[in-house]
C-alpha cells in the first residue's frame, strides 16, 4: 500500500474507548489536497476516527503523516459557559501567543479582519464567542481554524444549509477554500448528496472500515445498505427523486 | 514592615492568585471543586496541629494528595467527577473534624489576624507570586482549553497536564490564604472576585483587570472593616466580597440591555 502521493496512511488503526472498541483495524491512505469525506451511522466512530488522527486519543495501529501537518480542527459541538467573556477578536488573538494577547498590533487586527472577511462574517469581530448563534459560531470556527494557515482541516459535520454571504453554503465556502489554499479537508456528513457532490473521497466506516474510495464508486445502493442497514437503500431512492424535483440537497440521513 | 502593611501585602496577594485562578474556575463551571478543595485541606491542618508542624504544609500535602487522587480517578471513570468531589469533600471535613480537637483549627478554618508570623507571610507572598506568574504564563493556554479543550488539543497542547497545573495552582492559593483568610472560606474568594468582574465585563481581557481590581477591594476593603469592628479577617472580606458581587448582579442587566441595542 505504498502510495507516492499519500500524505496519510493509517494502518490496522484500532481505538478503544472504555473498554469498548470503537474503531477496529481500519486501513486507508489518503492524498494531498483531496477532500475526504467520512460517513457513516451515528456512534460509528466517525468523530473518534477524527480524534484519533489529530492526535488526541490514544490508539493503536499506525497514523503516518508524511510531511509535517499543521491541523485545522472546527468540532461538532462545543460545549461551553455562554457566560465566558471571550469576544472573537479573542478568540483570534488567543490562536496566536506572540501576537500579543493584551496589546495586539494593528496588523494583527487587519489580518483577523480579513480572515473573517474570507468567511462574511467581519461584522462579528467584537461579539462575544458565546453570544453567537449556530451559524455565525461555524463561520467564526471555520476563519480561526484557517488563521494559522492549516495544510489539514478536520470539520466535523458542516451544518448544511447554512448561508455563508448569500448563496454559499459551508460547502461551497470549504471547497472553495481548499483550493485556494490547497488544503486537504476530512469532512464528517451525513448528507450524501453533498458528500458525492464536493468530495475527492469517501470512507465508509462503522467501527470497521466498510468502504473507500470515490464517490460515484462508494455511494452505491448495495454500500450504503451495509453502512447504514436497509432502510438506506430506500432513502437514497426518496432523496433522487426529491432533488430531481426540488433541486435541493436532500435532508440528512 | 509594620504589622499591618505585612497583613495588607499578604492579603492582596492572596485575593489576586486566588481571583486570577477564579476567572478560570468560574468559567469552567469548577466553583464547586474550589469549595471541594478548600474543605479538603482540613485533615492537613488538623494532622499538623497534632504533630506540631506548620498547617500550611499539612494542607499542602493532603490538597496536593486529593488533587492527584481526583485526577487519577476522573481518568479511568469520568462521570464520577461530581460524586467524587462532593464525596471528598464531606468525608475530609469529617476526618479532619474528628483528628483535629486543637482550638487552632478554628484559626485555619476562618482565618485570623494574630498567627501573621513571618513564615506565614513569607509562604503566602512566595506562594501568591508563583500562582500569579505561572498563570501569567499559561494564561492563553488556560483559556483555550475553557472555550474548547478539543480544539486545544488538536494544536498539540497537552490538555492533561495543563489541567493538572491549573489544579495544584488551585491547592496551593488554598493553602497560602489558610492562615489569614481561613481554608473554608478561600473557595469564596476564589470565586467572588471573577464572578463579579463576569457580570461588569464584555471581554476576556477586560474580565481580568476587573477581576484583579475587584479582589485587591475585597481585600483592602474586608481588612479595613474587620480592624474597625474587631472583626475576624476572613469573614469579612468574604462578606464584603459578596456584597460587591450583589451591587453587580444590579449592573448586568443594564450590560445586557446595551448589549442587544448594539445588534
Amino acid at each position: 500500500m505504498a502510495d507516492m502521493n499519500a500524505l496519510l496512511e493509517v494502518r490496522n488503526l484500532s481505538v478503544r474507548l472504555n473498554q469498548a472498541d470503537v474503531i477496529r483495524d481500519v486501513s486507508f491512505s489518503v492524498e494531498a489536497g483531496k477532500t475526504v469525506a467520512v460517513i457513516g451511522p451515528n456512534g460509528s466512530g466517525k468523530t473518534t476516527l477524527f480524534r484519533a488522527l489529530l492526535g488526541i486519543l490514544p490508539y493503536e495501529g499506525e497514523i503516518i503523516w508524511h510531511r509535517r501537518a499543521r491541523f485545522g480542527y472546527v468540532p461538532q459541538q462545543l460545549e461551553f459557559d455562554r457566560a465566558f467573556p471571550l469576544t472573537v477578536r479573542e478568540l483570534f488573538l488567543l490562536k496566536r501567543p506572540r501576537a500579543g494577547f493584551w496589546l495586539p498590533s494593528e496588523s494583527v487586527s487587519a489580518l483577523i479582519q480579513n480572515a473573517l472577511n474570507h468567511v462574511g462574517a467581519e461584522h462579528l469581530v467584537n461579539r462575544r464567542v458565546g453570544h453567537l448563534s449556530g451559524g455565525e459560531l461555524q463561520r467564526v470556527l471555520i476563519a480561526t481554524a484557517l488563521f494559522e494557515k492549516p495544510d489539514v482541516l478536520f470539520f466535523d459535520e458542516p451544518t448544511a444549509g447554512i448561508d455563508i454571504g448569500g448563496e454559499v453554503t459551508v460547502y461551497k465556502l470549504i471547497e472553495h477554500l481548499a483550493e485556494e489554499l490547497k488544503l486537504t479537508v476530512f469532512l464528517i456528513s451525513h448528507d450524501l448528496a453533498v458528500v458525492s457532490r464536493y468530495v475527492d473521497q469517501v470512507l465508509c466506516i462503522n467501527q470497521r472500515l466498510l468502504c473507500s474510495g470515490a464517490p460515484e464508486k462508494v455511494l452505491t445502493a448495495e454500500q450504503l445498505r451495509a453502512l447504514y442497514g436497509s432502510e438506506a437503500a430506500v432513502y437514497r431512492h426518496e432523496h433522487e427523486e426529491e432533488e430531481g424535483r426540488r433541486g435541493h440537497h436532500g435532508q440528512p440521513l | 514592615m509594620s504589622d499591618s502593611t505585612t497583613l495588607t501585602l499578604v492579603g492582596l496577594m492572596i485575593a489576586l492568585a486566588a481571583g486570577l485562578l477564579g476567572i478560570f474556575v468560574v468559567s469552567r463551571r469548577m466553583s464547586l471543586v474550589a469549595d471541594a478543595l478548600s474543605h479538603v485541606s482540613l485533615p492537613g491542618v488538623s494532622l499538623a496541629l497534632r504533630f506540631g508542624f506548620d498547617p500550611f504544609f499539612g494542607a499542602l500535602g493532603v490538597l496536593i494528595f486529593a488533587v492527584l487522587g481526583i485526577e487519577g480517578i476522573q481518568r479511568r471513570r469520568p462521570a464520577l467527577r461530581d460524586t467524587l468531589v462532593g464525596v471528598t469533600f464531606t468525608a475530609a471535613l469529617a476526618v479532619g473534624i474528628l483528628i483535629g480537637t486543637d482550638e487552632g483549627l478554628l484559626e485555619s478554618l476562618f482565618g485570623s489576624i494574630e498567627k501573621m508570623d513571618r513564615a506565614t507571610a513569607l509562604s503566602a507572598i512566595l506562594g501568591g507570586l508563583l500562582i500569579l506568574g505561572l498563570t501569567a504564563v499559561n494564561f492563553q493556554r488556560f483559556a483555550k482549553i475553557t472555550f474548547s479543550s478539543e480544539i486545544a488539543a488538536s494544536e498539540g497542547i497537552s490538555v492533561k497536564r495543563s489541567n493538572l497545573l491549573f489544579l495544584l495552582l488551585l491547592a496551593l492559593s488554598v493553602a497560602i490564604g489558610l492562615k489569614t483568610i481561613g481554608v473554608l472560606l478561600m473557595g469564596a474568594l476564589i470565586i467572588l472576585p471573577a464572578a463579579t468582574a463576569r457580570n461588569l465585563s464584555r471581554t476576556l481581557r477586560s474580565m481580568t483587570v476587573v477581576t484583579l481590581m475587584v479582589a485587591a477591594a475585597d481585600v483592602l476593603l474586608g481588612f479595613r472593616v474587620a480592624e474597625q469592628f474587631n472583626l475576624l479577617p476572613g469573614p469579612t472580606v468574604v462578606v464584603i466580597g459578596a456584597l460587591i458581587f450583589l451591587v453587580s448582579l444590579l449592573a448586568r442587566p443594564v450590560e445586557q440591555h446595551f448589549h442587544h441595542a448594539g445588534h
